[in-house]
């Protein structure tokens, strides 16, 4: 029978969650570096028995581990991610000049088809890349020095990489989301950049409707239609048909559109996930009540899914990198919360139940599918 | 002539004690004078995994949260050349890092 690992990061620690393919019963493994952030953990698609994890700490820095047995045993590798050559400024948050400089690996991103390479977006923005299985990490510099890089600016949380996709049928091609700089594409395996911002609004910035400087939380992408994407923007929910080069919105009858997590289901591309957040000062569900969202004709139109989620005094939030979906046949959709919660919904998103709700907070969750 | 190679004792704290694996307090060979940049190269040396947790990698400084004690002396502003105390270099004293206390 098939069966399921959860990847958790925490503030204090990672869980592998495994189960079979019911998804009722778990192993609960952890904490795995326990005391240290793990920003994110994520296994190979093509050897799900690699996994790179980001640990990192306030006292010791950036390190990365690596796990050859699906995350029974980790080995330390390289966590030298030195930026290319000059470093140049961004913007600090009072409009002055800034330096960049290498504060941590927020997500992991292992390539489709080599184990050994992996990608990581780290803070200050930037993209690096390893292809000897993260021993060693060299920066695509030709984000960071887009013409655009000085004009970018951190968020509250920093200015972070978070989000990686690459694009299954096209392998020149990638996306990547920055806080507070917006999305970009590349269509040249890294060499060079675009800003794919067209049809952003955002009251926040002085041109709302600028090349870059856009509050991107997170886009999802199905992989048989990698040129529709959809956006979870600091405010608003969008998505684009054509790879980028113009979003709409589609937050429709959402209760808010503010919120940090999107993903699409693993067997309809029309069918998409948020979490609404009440907004940018209230971190948490509106009302107390934790809700999922689900629209299945790509936006627009979204019912609220709370079978088995807390419906009273829940005030928690759920982070950008922490929902996923598995490819079971019976789709499951898994969220975490800075309550400490693993949510899990074998059934698409119909019923939820709790695998762990007193973990740390939660600032990632993958989900591999096994055999 | 060539100085003698010393035997520095070096305390780690708890989070780096389990990321090189190995107990409170390492024993590291230090050739020529036990100066604070010696002794650290030596620990990373020894223990590749600590390269970036103490120090930066690329300015060599020390992490903003973590100190250097030694004989009841506060190091930390101390520059790299700096000759650790007799005590120190002759083993009979540990050269201490420690994460300073933050958060609750």
């Amino acid at each position: 029978m098939s069966g399921v690992r959860v990847l958790v990061g925490t503030k204090k620690g990672a869980f592998v969650l495994t189960s079979d393919g019911a998804r009722k019963n778990w192993k609960v493994s952890g904490p795995h570096f326990a005391g240290w952030e793990i920003y994110h953990l994520k296994g190979s698609p093509a050897d799900p028995n690699r996994l790179y994890a980001s640990q990192t700490s306030g006292w010791f820095g950036q390190v990365m581990q690596r796990s050859n047995d699906g995350g029974a045993t980790w080995e330390a590798v390289g966590n030298k991610f030195a930026y290319d050559g000059e470093t140049g400024t961004h913007q600090w948050y009072d409009g002055t000049p800034h330096p960049w400089e290498f504060k941590r690996v927020w997500h992991v991103e292992p390539s489709l088809g080599d184990p050994d390479t992996v990608y990581a977006g780290v803070e200050d923005a930037a993209l690096f890349k390893s292809t000897d299985g993260g021993q060693n990490w060299q920066e695509l510099k030709g984000l960071r020095t887009h013409g655009s890089g000085s004009q970018w600016a951190p968020g509250a949380g920093g200015m972070g990489l978070h989000t990686i996709l690459l694009d299954p049928t096209n392998p020149q091609r990638m996306y990547i989301a920055i806080s507070s700089a917006g999305a970009f594409r590349t269509d040249d395996n890294g060499a060079t950049w675009k800003p794919i911002n067209r049809g952003l609004k955002s009251q926040y910035i002085p041109n709302p409707e600028a090349e870059v400087g856009h509050c991107v939380h997170r886009i999802a992408m199905h992989p048989s239609r990698p040129n529709i994407l959809f956006m979870q923007k600091h405010w608003d929910v969008l998505r684009t048909d054509d790879s980028g080069e113009q979003w709409r919105e589609i937050s429709g009858n959402l209760p808010t559109d503010f919120g940090f997590v999107i993903d699409v289901h693993a067997h309809e591309p029309e069918t998409i996930y948020v979490v609404p957040i009440k907004s940018d000062s209230e971190h948490f569900p509106l009302d107390g009540q934790l809700r999922v969202y689900r629209s299945r004709s790509g936006g627009e139109e979204w019912e609220p899914l709370t079978k088995g989620l807390p419906q009273q005094d829940c005030y928690v939030n759920v982070l950008r990198d922490a929902m996923a979906v598995d490819t079971l046949d019976s789709c499951g959709v898994y969220f975490g919360t800075t309550g400490g919660h693993v949510f899990v919904s074998p059934d698409g998103g119909d019923t939820w139940s709790a695998i762990v709700s007193t973990l740390p907070p939660v600032l990632s969750v993958e989900v591999q599918s096994l055999p | 002539m060539s100085q003698p190679s010393l035997d520095v004792r070096v305390e780690l704290p708890y989070h780096l004690r389990t990321l090189a694996r190995v107990g409170q307090e390492v024993t590291v060979r230090v050739d020529g004078p036990a100066t604070i940049g010696a002794v650290i190269d030596a620990v990373e040396q020894r223990y590749p995994v600590l390269q970036g947790t103490i120090r930066d990698h690329g300015t060599l400084k020390r992490r903003p949260f973590l100190r250097y004690f030694a004989c009841q002396e506060d190091l930390s502003h101390e520059p790299a050349d700096f000759v650790l105390p007799e005590p120190v270099a002759k083993g009979t004293e540990p050269f201490l890092v420690i994460g300073s206390i933050a958060g609750g």
